[in-house]
Protein backbone atom coordinates (compact mmCIF):
# COMPACT_ATOMS: atom_id res chain seq x y z
CA UNK A 1 0.00 0.00 0.00
CA UNK A 2 1.18 3.55 -0.73
CA UNK A 3 -0.48 6.16 0.56
CA UNK A 4 0.72 9.72 0.44
CA UNK A 5 1.77 10.99 3.47
CA UNK A 6 0.80 14.56 4.51
CA UNK A 7 3.23 17.36 5.92
CA UNK A 8 2.05 19.38 8.76
CA UNK A 9 1.86 22.61 6.66
CA UNK A 10 -0.83 20.69 4.71
CA UNK A 11 -3.16 20.54 7.64
CA UNK A 12 -2.50 24.13 8.51
CA UNK A 13 -3.94 24.92 5.21
CA UNK A 14 -6.54 22.75 5.61
CA UNK A 15 -7.19 24.41 9.33
CA UNK A 16 -7.97 27.30 7.03
CA UNK A 17 -11.37 26.41 6.72
CA UNK A 18 -12.08 26.46 10.27
CA UNK A 19 -10.87 29.79 10.39
CA UNK A 20 -13.23 30.55 7.97
CA UNK A 21 -16.24 29.59 9.98
CA UNK A 22 -14.88 31.32 12.75
CA UNK A 23 -14.95 34.52 10.90
CA UNK A 24 -18.45 33.94 9.49
CA UNK A 25 -19.54 32.85 13.00
CA UNK A 26 -18.47 36.14 14.46
CA UNK A 27 -19.33 38.23 11.74
CA UNK A 28 -23.17 37.09 11.46
CA UNK A 29 -23.03 36.83 15.19
CA UNK A 30 -24.22 32.84 15.75
CA UNK A 31 -22.40 32.60 18.75
CA UNK A 32 -20.51 29.46 17.40
CA UNK A 33 -16.97 30.89 17.69
CA UNK A 34 -16.39 29.56 21.04
CA UNK A 35 -17.71 25.95 21.01
CA UNK A 36 -15.82 25.69 17.62
CA UNK A 37 -12.38 26.46 18.87
CA UNK A 38 -13.04 24.15 21.78
CA UNK A 39 -14.20 21.66 19.20
CA UNK A 40 -11.41 22.05 16.98
CA UNK A 41 -8.95 21.79 19.77
CA UNK A 42 -10.50 18.54 21.53
CA UNK A 43 -9.95 16.92 17.72
CA UNK A 44 -6.51 18.04 17.42
CA UNK A 45 -5.43 17.16 21.18
CA UNK A 46 -7.40 13.46 21.08
CA UNK A 47 -6.65 12.63 17.56
CA UNK A 48 -3.20 13.18 18.47
CA UNK A 49 -2.76 11.38 21.63
CA UNK A 50 -4.71 8.20 19.91
CA UNK A 51 -2.62 8.05 17.35
CA UNK A 52 0.60 8.12 20.40
CA UNK A 53 -1.36 5.50 22.06
CA UNK A 54 -2.32 3.46 19.22
CA UNK A 55 1.75 3.26 18.10
CA UNK A 56 2.28 2.51 21.79
CA UNK A 57 -0.20 -0.27 21.82
CA UNK A 58 0.85 -2.13 18.15
CA UNK A 59 4.35 -2.00 19.34
CA UNK A 60 3.43 -4.24 22.47
CA UNK A 61 0.37 -6.92 21.60
CA UNK A 62 -1.33 -6.94 24.90
CA UNK A 63 -4.33 -8.13 25.92
CA UNK A 64 -3.81 -6.47 29.20
CA UNK A 65 -3.06 -2.85 27.39
CA UNK A 66 -5.64 -3.67 24.50
CA UNK A 67 -8.55 -4.51 26.97
CA UNK A 68 -7.20 -1.57 29.12
CA UNK A 69 -7.65 1.09 25.46
CA UNK A 70 -11.11 -0.62 25.09
CA UNK A 71 -12.60 0.20 28.15
CA UNK A 72 -10.95 3.48 28.36
CA UNK A 73 -13.32 4.52 25.38
CA UNK A 74 -16.41 3.07 26.55
CA UNK A 75 -16.06 4.73 29.90
CA UNK A 76 -15.38 8.06 27.95
CA UNK A 77 -18.29 7.37 25.24
CA UNK A 78 -20.48 6.81 28.62
CA UNK A 79 -19.31 9.80 29.58
CA UNK A 80 -20.47 11.47 26.26
CA UNK A 81 -23.56 9.89 26.45
CA UNK A 82 -24.38 11.78 29.98
CA UNK A 83 -23.55 14.57 28.52
CA UNK A 84 -26.09 14.84 25.79
CA UNK A 85 -28.76 13.92 28.04
CA UNK A 86 -31.29 16.86 28.72
CA UNK A 87 -32.59 15.01 31.16
CA UNK A 88 -30.78 12.51 33.69
CA UNK A 89 -31.23 9.87 35.47
CA UNK A 90 -30.68 10.80 39.03
CA UNK A 91 -28.12 9.06 40.85
CA UNK A 92 -25.84 8.45 38.18
CA UNK A 93 -28.24 5.72 36.20
CA UNK A 94 -27.84 8.10 33.10
CA UNK A 95 -23.78 7.11 32.96
CA UNK A 96 -24.32 3.34 34.63
CA UNK A 97 -27.35 2.32 32.18
CA UNK A 98 -25.35 4.21 28.77
CA UNK A 99 -21.83 2.43 29.65
CA UNK A 100 -23.20 -0.89 30.62
CA UNK A 101 -25.22 -0.97 27.58
CA UNK A 102 -22.38 -0.14 25.69
CA UNK A 103 -20.01 -2.01 27.28
CA UNK A 104 -22.27 -5.17 26.36
CA UNK A 105 -23.34 -4.30 22.70
CA UNK A 106 -19.94 -3.14 21.71
CA UNK A 107 -18.52 -5.82 23.50
CA UNK A 108 -20.27 -8.63 22.24
CA UNK A 109 -20.16 -7.27 18.34
CA UNK A 110 -16.54 -6.49 17.95
CA UNK A 111 -15.61 -10.22 19.97
CA UNK A 112 -17.83 -11.61 17.44
CA UNK A 113 -16.35 -9.85 14.68
CA UNK A 114 -13.02 -10.59 15.78
CA UNK A 115 -13.15 -14.51 16.50
CA UNK A 116 -15.24 -14.90 12.98
CA UNK A 117 -14.86 -12.66 10.35
CA UNK A 118 -11.46 -10.55 10.75
CA UNK A 119 -9.78 -13.00 12.96
CA UNK A 120 -6.10 -11.66 13.46
CA UNK A 121 -3.28 -13.66 14.89
CA UNK A 122 -3.79 -12.96 18.47
CA UNK A 123 -7.47 -12.32 17.79
CA UNK A 124 -7.04 -9.39 20.14
CA UNK A 125 -4.62 -8.02 18.03
CA UNK A 126 -5.18 -4.29 18.94
CA UNK A 127 -4.60 -3.22 15.17
CA UNK A 128 -8.04 -4.98 14.31
CA UNK A 129 -9.48 -4.48 18.02
CA UNK A 130 -9.30 -1.05 18.12
CA UNK A 131 -10.45 0.63 15.08
CA UNK A 132 -13.06 -2.16 14.91
CA UNK A 133 -14.53 -1.24 18.72
CA UNK A 134 -14.17 2.46 17.91
CA UNK A 135 -16.40 2.45 14.67
CA UNK A 136 -18.89 -0.01 16.42
CA UNK A 137 -18.78 2.28 19.65
CA UNK A 138 -18.75 5.52 18.23
CA UNK A 139 -22.23 4.43 15.95
CA UNK A 140 -23.76 2.52 19.68
CA UNK A 141 -23.11 5.59 21.37
CA UNK A 142 -25.20 7.73 18.93
CA UNK A 143 -28.17 4.96 19.23
CA UNK A 144 -27.56 4.56 22.73
CA UNK A 145 -27.54 8.72 23.91
CA UNK A 146 -30.48 9.11 21.04
CA UNK A 147 -32.25 6.26 22.66
CA UNK A 148 -32.22 7.10 26.42
CA UNK A 149 -32.74 10.39 25.61
CA UNK A 150 -35.94 10.21 23.76
CA UNK A 151 -37.02 7.94 26.39
CA UNK A 152 -36.82 10.61 28.57
CA UNK A 153 -38.13 13.36 27.08
CA UNK A 154 -40.86 11.65 25.42
CA UNK A 155 -41.83 10.39 28.96
CA UNK A 156 -41.96 13.60 30.59
CA UNK A 157 -44.05 15.06 27.53
CA UNK A 158 -46.50 12.47 27.39
CA UNK A 159 -46.38 11.66 31.03
CA UNK A 160 -50.58 12.18 31.49
CA UNK A 161 -51.15 10.12 28.30
CA UNK A 162 -48.47 6.91 29.79
CA UNK A 163 -50.67 7.74 33.39
CA UNK A 164 -53.77 7.96 31.69
CA UNK A 165 -53.20 3.78 30.29
CA UNK A 166 -51.90 2.67 34.00
CA UNK A 167 -54.92 4.49 35.84
CA UNK A 168 -57.24 2.24 33.37
CA UNK A 169 -54.94 -0.75 34.47
CA UNK A 170 -52.26 -1.32 32.04
CA UNK A 171 -49.37 -2.33 32.98
CA UNK A 172 -45.90 -0.46 32.97
CA UNK A 173 -44.66 -2.75 29.68
CA UNK A 174 -48.14 -1.13 28.11
CA UNK A 175 -48.20 2.03 29.13
CA UNK A 176 -44.70 2.77 28.14
CA UNK A 177 -44.79 1.19 24.78
CA UNK A 178 -45.93 4.13 22.50
CA UNK A 179 -42.66 6.00 23.92
CA UNK A 180 -40.77 2.80 24.12
CA UNK A 181 -41.16 2.44 20.00
CA UNK A 182 -40.69 6.52 19.71
CA UNK A 183 -37.49 5.79 21.83
CA UNK A 184 -36.43 2.86 19.47
CA UNK A 185 -37.12 4.65 16.05
CA UNK A 186 -35.12 7.80 17.21
CA UNK A 187 -31.88 5.51 18.21
CA UNK A 188 -32.45 3.55 14.85
CA UNK A 189 -33.34 6.30 12.21
CA UNK A 190 -29.53 7.61 11.55
CA UNK A 191 -28.33 4.24 11.22
CA UNK A 192 -30.70 2.76 8.84
CA UNK A 193 -30.74 6.14 7.07
CA UNK A 194 -26.71 6.25 6.80
CA UNK A 195 -27.43 2.24 5.39
CA UNK A 196 -29.91 3.35 2.86
CA UNK A 197 -27.49 6.14 1.65
CA UNK A 198 -24.47 5.00 1.57
CA UNK A 199 -22.57 4.83 -1.63
CA UNK A 200 -24.68 6.52 -3.39
CA UNK A 201 -24.82 9.94 -1.31
CA UNK A 202 -21.68 9.38 1.22
CA UNK A 203 -18.50 7.57 1.10
CA UNK A 204 -18.11 6.23 4.24
CA UNK A 205 -14.92 6.89 5.65
CA UNK A 206 -13.19 3.73 6.96
CA UNK A 207 -13.82 2.84 3.16
CA UNK A 208 -12.43 5.68 1.44
CA UNK A 209 -9.30 5.47 4.20
CA UNK A 210 -8.43 2.27 3.22
CA UNK A 211 -8.93 3.38 -0.70
CA UNK A 212 -6.64 6.53 0.05
CA UNK A 213 -3.96 3.51 1.87
CA UNK A 214 -4.12 1.88 -1.88
CA UNK A 215 -6.49 -0.78 -1.46
CA UNK A 216 -8.31 -2.53 -4.03
CA UNK A 217 -12.02 -1.25 -3.89
CA UNK A 218 -13.74 -4.13 -4.25
CA UNK A 219 -12.11 -5.25 -0.93
CA UNK A 220 -12.76 -1.92 0.90
CA UNK A 221 -16.29 -2.19 -0.12
CA UNK A 222 -16.52 -5.60 1.38
CA UNK A 223 -15.01 -4.51 4.69
CA UNK A 224 -16.85 -1.48 4.70
CA UNK A 225 -20.14 -3.97 4.16
CA UNK A 226 -19.58 -6.05 7.41
CA UNK A 227 -18.87 -3.03 9.23
CA UNK A 228 -22.30 -1.23 8.66
CA UNK A 229 -23.49 -4.96 9.77
CA UNK A 230 -21.50 -4.56 12.99
CA UNK A 231 -22.66 -1.20 13.22
CA UNK A 232 -26.21 -2.00 13.20
CA UNK A 233 -25.80 -4.73 15.47
CA UNK A 234 -23.79 -2.65 17.87
CA UNK A 235 -26.87 0.12 17.63
CA UNK A 236 -29.55 -1.99 18.04
CA UNK A 237 -28.32 -3.96 21.08
CA UNK A 238 -27.22 -1.07 22.71
CA UNK A 239 -30.32 1.26 22.11
CA UNK A 240 -32.32 -2.03 23.01
CA UNK A 241 -30.81 -2.44 26.12
CA UNK A 242 -31.00 1.49 27.05
CA UNK A 243 -34.76 1.81 25.98
CA UNK A 244 -36.16 -1.04 28.13
CA UNK A 245 -33.65 -0.80 30.74
CA UNK A 246 -34.08 3.02 31.01
CA UNK A 247 -37.88 2.55 30.88
CA UNK A 248 -37.69 0.48 33.71
CA UNK A 249 -35.75 2.41 35.82
CA UNK A 250 -38.60 5.31 35.08
CA UNK A 251 -41.49 2.74 36.75
CA UNK A 252 -41.67 0.89 39.38
CA UNK A 253 -42.79 -2.69 40.69
CA UNK A 254 -46.16 -1.36 41.52
CA UNK A 255 -46.65 0.01 38.07
CA UNK A 256 -46.15 3.84 38.62
CA UNK A 257 -44.42 6.24 36.49
CA UNK A 258 -41.15 7.96 38.37
CA UNK A 259 -40.16 10.85 36.79
CA UNK A 260 -39.24 11.84 39.86
CA UNK A 261 -35.88 9.48 38.94
CA UNK A 262 -35.32 12.07 36.93
CA UNK A 263 -32.91 15.15 37.15
CA UNK A 264 -33.11 18.18 35.40
CA UNK A 265 -29.31 18.48 33.80
CA UNK A 266 -28.17 21.09 31.26
CA UNK A 267 -28.47 20.43 27.69
CA UNK A 268 -25.45 19.38 26.12
CA UNK B 1 -65.90 -1.14 51.36
CA UNK B 2 -62.72 0.84 51.24
CA UNK B 3 -60.82 2.14 54.16
CA UNK B 4 -57.98 4.05 53.74
CA UNK B 5 -55.32 3.91 56.92
CA UNK B 6 -52.72 6.84 57.69
CA UNK B 7 -52.43 7.47 53.74
CA UNK B 8 -48.91 9.07 54.01
CA UNK B 9 -46.81 11.32 51.76
CA UNK B 10 -44.31 12.57 53.66
CA UNK B 11 -44.39 16.62 54.04
CA UNK B 12 -47.64 16.68 51.62
CA UNK B 13 -50.15 14.29 52.65
CA UNK B 14 -51.64 12.08 55.66
CA UNK B 15 -54.90 10.92 55.63
CA UNK B 16 -57.54 8.46 56.58
CA UNK B 17 -61.21 7.97 55.35
CA UNK B 18 -63.84 4.98 54.77
CA UNK B 19 -65.76 4.68 51.98
CA UNK B 20 -69.06 2.25 52.11
CA UNK B 21 -70.74 0.74 49.11
CA UNK B 22 -72.52 2.80 46.72
CA UNK B 23 -71.66 5.97 49.36
CA UNK B 24 -69.96 9.25 47.65
CA UNK B 25 -68.07 11.42 49.93
CA UNK B 26 -67.45 14.67 48.63
CA UNK B 27 -63.61 16.42 49.13
CA UNK B 28 -63.45 20.20 49.09
CA UNK B 29 -60.33 22.15 49.44
CA UNK B 30 -58.16 24.84 48.11
CA UNK B 31 -55.91 24.41 45.17
CA UNK B 32 -53.02 23.15 46.44
CA UNK B 33 -53.75 21.64 49.43
CA UNK B 34 -53.20 18.20 47.97
CA UNK B 35 -56.80 17.02 46.61
CA UNK B 36 -55.57 15.36 43.40
CA UNK B 37 -52.17 14.28 45.76
CA UNK B 38 -54.81 12.15 48.03
CA UNK B 39 -56.62 10.81 45.54
CA UNK B 40 -53.73 9.31 42.90
CA UNK B 41 -52.12 8.24 46.52
CA UNK B 42 -54.88 6.34 46.90
CA UNK B 43 -54.61 4.96 43.18
CA UNK B 44 -51.14 4.04 43.92
CA UNK B 45 -49.75 6.40 41.04
CA UNK B 46 -47.09 7.60 43.65
CA UNK B 47 -44.99 6.16 46.15
CA UNK B 48 -46.99 6.35 49.45
CA UNK B 49 -47.38 4.70 52.55
CA UNK B 50 -50.51 3.28 54.39
CA UNK B 51 -52.87 1.01 55.00
CA UNK B 52 -55.05 0.45 52.56
CA UNK B 53 -58.31 -2.42 51.97
CA UNK B 54 -60.69 -2.99 49.17
CA UNK B 55 -62.88 -5.17 51.10
CA UNK B 56 -60.99 -6.18 53.66
CA UNK B 57 -57.85 -6.80 51.22
CA UNK B 58 -54.80 -5.25 51.06
CA UNK B 59 -53.84 -3.01 48.09
CA UNK B 60 -50.31 -4.75 48.27
CA UNK B 61 -51.93 -8.23 48.09
CA UNK B 62 -53.41 -7.05 44.67
CA UNK B 63 -51.36 -6.36 41.66
CA UNK B 64 -51.16 -2.57 40.91
CA UNK B 65 -52.95 -2.44 37.50
CA UNK B 66 -56.34 -4.88 38.71
CA UNK B 67 -56.13 -2.45 42.30
CA UNK B 68 -56.06 0.58 39.38
CA UNK B 69 -58.94 -1.11 37.47
CA UNK B 70 -61.39 -1.93 40.90
CA UNK B 71 -60.12 1.91 42.34
CA UNK B 72 -60.28 4.00 38.99
CA UNK B 73 -58.66 7.76 38.90
CA UNK B 74 -60.15 10.42 37.14
CA UNK B 75 -57.75 13.18 36.39
CA UNK B 76 -58.92 16.92 36.13
CA UNK B 77 -57.38 16.50 32.79
CA UNK B 78 -57.46 12.91 31.24
CA UNK B 79 -54.23 12.03 28.88
CA UNK B 80 -55.32 10.31 25.92
CA UNK B 81 -52.29 8.48 24.39
CA UNK B 82 -53.41 7.73 20.12
CA UNK B 83 -54.31 10.34 18.02
CA UNK B 84 -58.29 8.97 17.18
CA UNK B 85 -60.81 8.58 19.80
CA UNK B 86 -61.82 4.91 18.82
CA UNK B 87 -58.34 3.57 20.02
CA UNK B 88 -58.99 4.76 23.91
CA UNK B 89 -61.74 2.42 24.70
CA UNK B 90 -60.94 -1.24 24.49
CA UNK B 91 -65.27 -1.76 23.51
CA UNK B 92 -66.37 0.83 21.86
CA UNK B 93 -70.03 -0.32 22.35
CA UNK B 94 -70.03 -0.92 25.79
CA UNK B 95 -68.36 2.53 25.97
CA UNK B 96 -71.55 3.73 23.94
CA UNK B 97 -74.06 3.23 26.64
CA UNK B 98 -72.14 5.85 28.60
CA UNK B 99 -72.00 8.10 25.79
CA UNK B 100 -75.88 8.23 25.24
CA UNK B 101 -76.10 8.85 28.89
CA UNK B 102 -73.25 12.35 28.82
CA UNK B 103 -74.96 14.01 25.50
CA UNK B 104 -72.12 12.27 23.42
CA UNK B 105 -74.37 9.49 20.66
CA UNK B 106 -72.86 10.98 17.28
CA UNK B 107 -69.17 9.85 18.46
CA UNK B 108 -66.97 8.35 16.17
CA UNK B 109 -64.61 6.12 16.66
CA UNK B 110 -62.26 8.09 14.01
CA UNK B 111 -62.66 11.60 16.25
CA UNK B 112 -59.35 13.26 15.89
CA UNK B 113 -58.97 14.10 19.97
CA UNK B 114 -56.99 17.21 19.31
CA UNK B 115 -60.56 18.61 17.79
CA UNK B 116 -62.32 17.52 20.95
CA UNK B 117 -63.51 20.19 23.05
CA UNK B 118 -62.30 20.06 27.07
CA UNK B 119 -66.16 19.30 28.02
CA UNK B 120 -66.31 16.61 25.61
CA UNK B 121 -62.92 14.88 26.89
CA UNK B 122 -63.97 15.42 30.17
CA UNK B 123 -67.32 12.70 29.11
CA UNK B 124 -65.18 10.98 27.12
CA UNK B 125 -62.31 10.23 29.96
CA UNK B 126 -65.40 9.47 31.92
CA UNK B 127 -67.18 7.09 29.96
CA UNK B 128 -64.00 5.29 29.64
CA UNK B 129 -63.50 4.83 33.22
CA UNK B 130 -66.84 3.69 33.48
CA UNK B 131 -66.31 1.11 30.77
CA UNK B 132 -63.97 -0.58 33.06
CA UNK B 133 -66.35 -1.06 35.77
CA UNK B 134 -64.47 0.11 38.68
CA UNK B 135 -65.47 -0.39 42.25
CA UNK B 136 -64.61 3.21 43.32
CA UNK B 137 -64.39 5.80 41.23
CA UNK B 138 -61.79 8.57 42.08
CA UNK B 139 -63.24 11.89 40.70
CA UNK B 140 -61.12 14.89 40.49
CA UNK B 141 -63.89 17.99 39.46
CA UNK B 142 -65.34 15.81 37.09
CA UNK B 143 -67.80 18.48 35.90
CA UNK B 144 -65.11 21.50 35.68
CA UNK B 145 -65.44 22.45 31.94
CA UNK B 146 -69.22 21.42 31.71
CA UNK B 147 -72.79 23.44 31.57
CA UNK B 148 -75.48 23.12 33.24
CA UNK B 149 -76.94 20.13 31.25
CA UNK B 150 -74.44 18.03 31.22
CA UNK B 151 -73.32 18.34 34.41
CA UNK B 152 -77.19 17.28 35.97
CA UNK B 153 -76.02 14.32 33.28
CA UNK B 154 -72.55 13.46 34.92
CA UNK B 155 -74.36 13.78 38.19
CA UNK B 156 -77.68 11.60 36.95
CA UNK B 157 -75.07 9.04 35.83
CA UNK B 158 -72.40 8.87 38.71
CA UNK B 159 -75.61 8.64 41.28
CA UNK B 160 -77.01 5.43 39.03
CA UNK B 161 -73.60 3.92 39.36
CA UNK B 162 -73.48 3.99 43.08
CA UNK B 163 -77.28 2.31 42.59
CA UNK B 164 -74.80 -0.76 41.72
CA UNK B 165 -72.65 -0.47 44.67
CA UNK B 166 -69.52 1.72 43.12
CA UNK B 167 -67.88 3.94 46.08
CA UNK B 168 -67.34 7.70 45.06
CA UNK B 169 -64.95 10.01 46.22
CA UNK B 170 -65.73 13.23 44.21
CA UNK B 171 -62.97 15.86 44.50
CA UNK B 172 -65.04 19.37 43.57
CA UNK B 173 -64.40 22.92 44.68
CA UNK B 174 -68.46 23.54 44.50
CA UNK B 175 -70.39 23.60 47.79
CA UNK B 176 -73.59 23.44 46.25
CA UNK B 177 -72.58 20.47 44.15
CA UNK B 178 -70.84 18.88 47.19
CA UNK B 179 -73.57 18.94 48.90
CA UNK B 180 -75.67 17.98 45.97
CA UNK B 181 -73.92 14.44 45.13
CA UNK B 182 -72.45 13.70 48.61
CA UNK B 183 -73.28 11.53 51.95
CA UNK B 184 -70.18 13.24 53.54
CA UNK B 185 -67.74 15.89 53.37
CA UNK B 186 -64.12 16.32 53.84
CA UNK B 187 -62.18 19.40 53.67
CA UNK B 188 -58.85 19.00 53.06
CA UNK B 189 -55.93 21.30 53.99
CA UNK B 190 -52.35 21.04 53.59
CA UNK B 191 -52.97 17.53 53.18
CA UNK B 192 -55.28 17.11 56.36
CA UNK B 193 -58.40 16.10 56.50
CA UNK B 194 -60.82 17.12 58.52
CA UNK B 195 -64.60 17.38 58.72
CA UNK B 196 -66.70 19.91 56.94
CA UNK B 197 -70.50 20.34 56.20
CA UNK B 198 -71.17 22.23 53.20
CA UNK B 199 -74.39 22.86 54.93
CA UNK B 200 -75.40 21.30 58.10
CA UNK B 201 -77.40 18.10 58.19
CA UNK B 202 -77.99 16.03 60.70
CA UNK B 203 -78.09 12.60 58.58
CA UNK B 204 -74.13 12.93 59.38
CA UNK B 205 -72.82 10.82 61.93
CA UNK B 206 -68.76 11.43 62.90
CA UNK B 207 -67.48 10.23 65.45
CA UNK B 208 -63.00 11.69 66.03
CA UNK B 209 -60.85 8.28 65.89
CA UNK B 210 -57.17 8.27 66.92
CA UNK B 211 -55.46 11.88 65.66
CA UNK B 212 -53.44 11.16 62.79
CA UNK B 213 -50.64 13.18 64.20
CA UNK B 214 -49.86 15.79 66.09
CA UNK B 215 -52.80 18.09 64.28
CA UNK B 216 -56.02 17.52 66.73
CA UNK B 217 -58.40 19.10 64.56
CA UNK B 218 -57.44 16.03 61.72
CA UNK B 219 -60.13 13.59 62.07
CA UNK B 220 -61.99 11.19 59.64
CA UNK B 221 -65.28 10.72 59.03
CA UNK B 222 -66.91 7.28 59.84
CA UNK B 223 -68.85 5.48 57.19
CA UNK B 224 -72.49 4.97 57.79
CA UNK B 225 -73.14 1.35 57.10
Amino acid sequence: MNAIALSNWDLVLAALLILINGALSIALSLGLERQLLISTIRMIVQLTLVGLVLTTLFSHVSPLWTGLAALAMIAFAGREVTARQERRLAGGWSYGLGTGCMLFAAGVVTIFALSTQVSPDPWYHPRYAIPLLGMVLGNTMTGVSLGLHTLTSTLTRERAAVEARLMLGANRHEALLPVTRTAMKAAMMPIINSMAAIGLVALPGMMTGQILAGADPAEAVKYQILVMFLIAGGTSIGATGVVLAGGRRLTDARHRLRLDRLQAGKAA
Amino acid sequence: MLSVRRLRRPDLLEASLTLAEGECLAIRGASGSGKSLLLRAIADLDPNEGEITLDGVHREAIPAPDWRRQVCYLPAEAGWWADELGAHFGDWERASVFFRRLGLEDARQDWPIARLSTGERQRFALSRALAINPRVLLLDEPTSGLDQAAITAVEDLIAECRETGTGVIWVTHDPVQAERVADRWLYLENGRLREALPFPRETLTCEPEAPLSDDPTAISGKAVQ
